[in-house]
């Protein structure tokens, strides 16, 4: 089906093809969830759960998702791992040095609240949303891919019904 | 070579120290901390035991000392020794080995960073795994820190009680 046919919006045939009218934030959300670039950096066991999703099995590519090596290309923050205080400052400076639209993903259990370090770790940041703003939580230790790729399409629901 | 054959040779050479076998391991030996240097010295270079592996320099806090552990092995010969030395908990200072092994250098790294134990003579003794600024040494039983929460049921709530070991006259 061509973008015409998927949009809800005002159409209308005309002889060569049709005339689409939608609103421009509807079509800057489309464009937004449709190609979310991740950065390509892990911090524990999940990055390689992370980073099967992203290979040949499960192919992260089919939902226009390809890893950036710098912040500044990429659009979503997938935190895959533990955080440990020293690691911190250096997880802020990257998500500060990405551009704005920008997402985080907080993959599994140490990412969400230090989860099996809670107790008894001097080390661990207690939850990457100490630090920085997180949209989605994905629990698991470590989460399956299907389960990283069920988050990420909670987050692009999540954009698409964000008003801009 | 076992342990008590490696013990023998070293009460031959060092008469009147108290060396002496570690009732919590078989491949242990207890020796008084300033004499560590000289015998690390001798089991590196004596041909018979031919010590040229260090491969790991840890440490225990027994709470009334803290015991620091060297784990030697000789490639050529296939044996094995383990080093115990009882240090002061309040002030541990020990001597460094690594101008014999120089493996020591990061191990006696990461034991000043955890437990606190300076390394005397080490070229280059700081933190290698915590942040730079951090303070404490938080292997310590009596560490604290504010991202510590203890678990409420944890077995190790009673910190204060003695360290369990078999005959050990550091505990």
């Amino acid at each position: 089906m061509d973008l015409a046919g998927k949009i809800s919006v005002y159409r209308e045939k005309t002889a060569g093809g049709a005339i689409v009218m939608a609103p421009l934030d509807f079509l800057f959300k489309w464009a937004k969830e449709s190609s979310l670039w991740y950065m390509l950096f892990g911090l524990a066991c999940c990055a390689i759960e992370m980073i099967s999703t992203g290979a040949a099995r499960y192919d992260l590519d089919r939902l226009g998702m390809i890893f950036r090596a710098t912040p500044r290309q990429s659009d979503i923050m997938i935190v895959s791992g533990t955080v440990t205080l020293k690691m911190a400052p250096r997880v802020k400076l990257l998500y500060e040095q990405m551009a704005e639209p920008r997402y985080v993903v907080a993959m599994g259990g140490c990412a969400i609240n230090g989860g099996p370090f809670y107790y008894d770790s001097y080390s661990v940041l207690k939850g990457v949303d100490q630090i920085i703003p997180v949209d989605v939580y994905i629990p698991g230790c470590p989460p399956r891919p299907e389960a990283l790729m069920h988050g990420i399409l909670a987050l692009r629901e999540k954009i698409k019904r964000t008003k801009a | 070579m076992t342990r008590n054959e490696i013990l023998e040779i070293l009460r031959d050479a060092f008469p009147g120290r108290h060396l002496e076998a570690d009732p919590d391991n078989n491949d242990g030996i207890r020796i008084p901390p300033p004499d560590l240097p000289e015998v690390a010295a001798f089991l590196k270079t004596e041909p018979s035991l031919d010590f040229n592996y260090l491969f790991f320099i840890t440490a225990v806090d027994r709470l009334k000392a803290l015991e620091v552990i060297h784990h030697l092995y000789s490639m050529g010969k296939g044996h094995h020794v383990i080093l115990k030395t009882s240090l002061d908990r309040e002030n541990p200072a020990l001597d460094s080995v690594t101008a014999l092994w120089p493996a020591a250098n990061w191990h006696e790294r990461e034991v000043y960073d955890l437990f606190g134990v300076r390394f005397d003579g080490h070229p280059d003794l700081r933190r290698i795994l915590l942040p730079e600024d951090w303070e404490g040494h938080p292997m310590l039983r009596d560490f604290t820190h504010p991202n510590l929460i203890r678990r409420p049921d944890s077995p190790a709530e009673g910190r204060s009680e003695e360290a369990p070991g078999r005959g050990n006259p550091a505990s």
